[in-house]
C-alpha cells in the first residue's frame, strides 16, 4: 500500500498546533493546495465524532473531503479516516495521521497519508507487500509503499 | 478498456516486488536487456524471472521484442510516471497546506506570547 509522509517543525507549542488542526476556526486558515477559500469545515474532534471540509482552489474547482476521527489525543496525536467526495479519481478510504512531538523550538509534526492504495488489491497480493518504492529514487523520494 | 483507477493499482503491485524494482532499475540504466541478462543478478530461475516479467508486461511497465531467438526487454515509464503523478498530487496538497499550517500555528503562538507579556 502506498503512504506519503511530510515531517514539519513549527515554532508554536503542541496544543497551538492542535487546535489549529482540530477547530473549524484552524481549519478555514490552511487546509487547501493553494490561497483559494475553505467554504465549510466542520470538526467534531472526539473517537467517533466526524469532519467534512470543503475548499475551493484559485482554479475555481471545488473539493470536499470528510471522514471520522479513530484516535485523539490531545495535544500528541490525531488520527483520521479520509474520503473524497465524489471522487473518481481515490474512490476508496483512506488515512491521516498527525503526531505531535514537543521540541525546544515547539513542535514536530510528523503527518502519513496512509492507506492511499486498494487494501484488496493488498491482501490479494500473495507475495506480500513488504517492498520500498523509494529505490526507485529517479522517480520519487517521499513515498513509500508498504503493507 | 482498463480505467485510471485499475491502471494505478496494477502499476502499484507490480512495483510493489523488490524482484521487480530491480528488474525495472537494472532497465533504467540501459536501453534494453536480453532476459538472461537480466536474471544474471538474481538467485532464481529463468522462469520466475519470465514470471516477472508478465506481470511487469501486464501492467505496461515493460515491452518484450523478439529478434531471432533473442527476446530484448525494454523499460516503458509511462504507467510510472502516472503513478507518480497521482502520488505527487497528494504531495502537493498536504505540503502546501502543512507549510500554511505552520504559518497559522506560529502566527497564533506569536499572538499568544505578545498578550502574555
Amino acid at each position: 500500500m502506498t503512504s506519503l509522509t511530510l515531517v514539519r517543525r513549527i515554532k508554536a507549542r503542541p496544543q497551538v498546533v492542535f487546535d489549529a488542526v482540530t477547530t473549524a476556526e484552524g481549519i478555514a486558515q490552511w487546509w487547501g493546495p493553494d490561497a483559494g477559500p475553505v467554504l465549510v469545515a466542520e470538526v467534531d474532534p472526539r473517537v467517533g465524532g466526524r469532519y467534512r471540509v470543503r475548499f475551493r482552489m484559485l482554479d475555481t474547482t471545488e473539493h470536499e473531503s470528510s471522514g471520522e476521527f479513530l484516535e485523539i489525543v490531545r495535544p500528541e496525536r490525531i488520527v483520521m479516516t479520509w474520503r473524497w467526495k465524489g471522487g473518481v479519481e481515490d474512490p476508496g478510504e483512506s488515512r491521516v495521521e498527525m503526531t505531535l512531538k514537543a521540541v525546544p523550538e515547539g513542535t514536530e509534526l510528523t503527518f502519513i497519508h496512509s492507506q492511499l492504495h486498494d487494501e484488496e488489491t493488498c491482501r490479494s497480493h500473495e507475495e506480500g507487500w513488504t517492498g520500498s518504492l523509494d529505490k526507485l529514487e529517479s522517480h520519487f523520494a517521499a513515498v513509500t509503499v508498504a503493507c | 478498456m482498463v480505467n485510471y483507477q485499475q491502471r494505478l493499482d496494477r502499476t502499484f503491485m507490480a512495483v510493489v516486488d523488490p524482484t521487480r524494482r530491480a528488474i525495472l532499475a537494472q532497465l533504467e540504466r540501459r536501453d534494453g536487456a536480453s532476459i538472461s541478462e537480466l536474471a544474471k543478478p538474481f538467485s532464481i530461475r529463468l522462469p520466475a524471472v519470465m514470471k516477472h516479467l508478465d506481470v511487469l508486461a501486464d501492467a505496461g511497465l515493460v515491452t518484450r521484442s523478439k529478434s531471432g531467438r533473442t527476446v530484448t526487454v525494454r523499460l516503458r515509464p509511462q504507467p510510472m510516471r502516472e503513478a507518480m503523478e497521482w502520488l505527487r498530487r497528494y504531495e502537493r496538497f498536504w505540503s502546501s497546506s502543512l507549510d500554511r499550517l505552520t504559518a497559522y500555528a506560529e502566527s497564533k503562538e506569536a499572538a499568544a506570547r505578545r498578550k502574555g507579556r
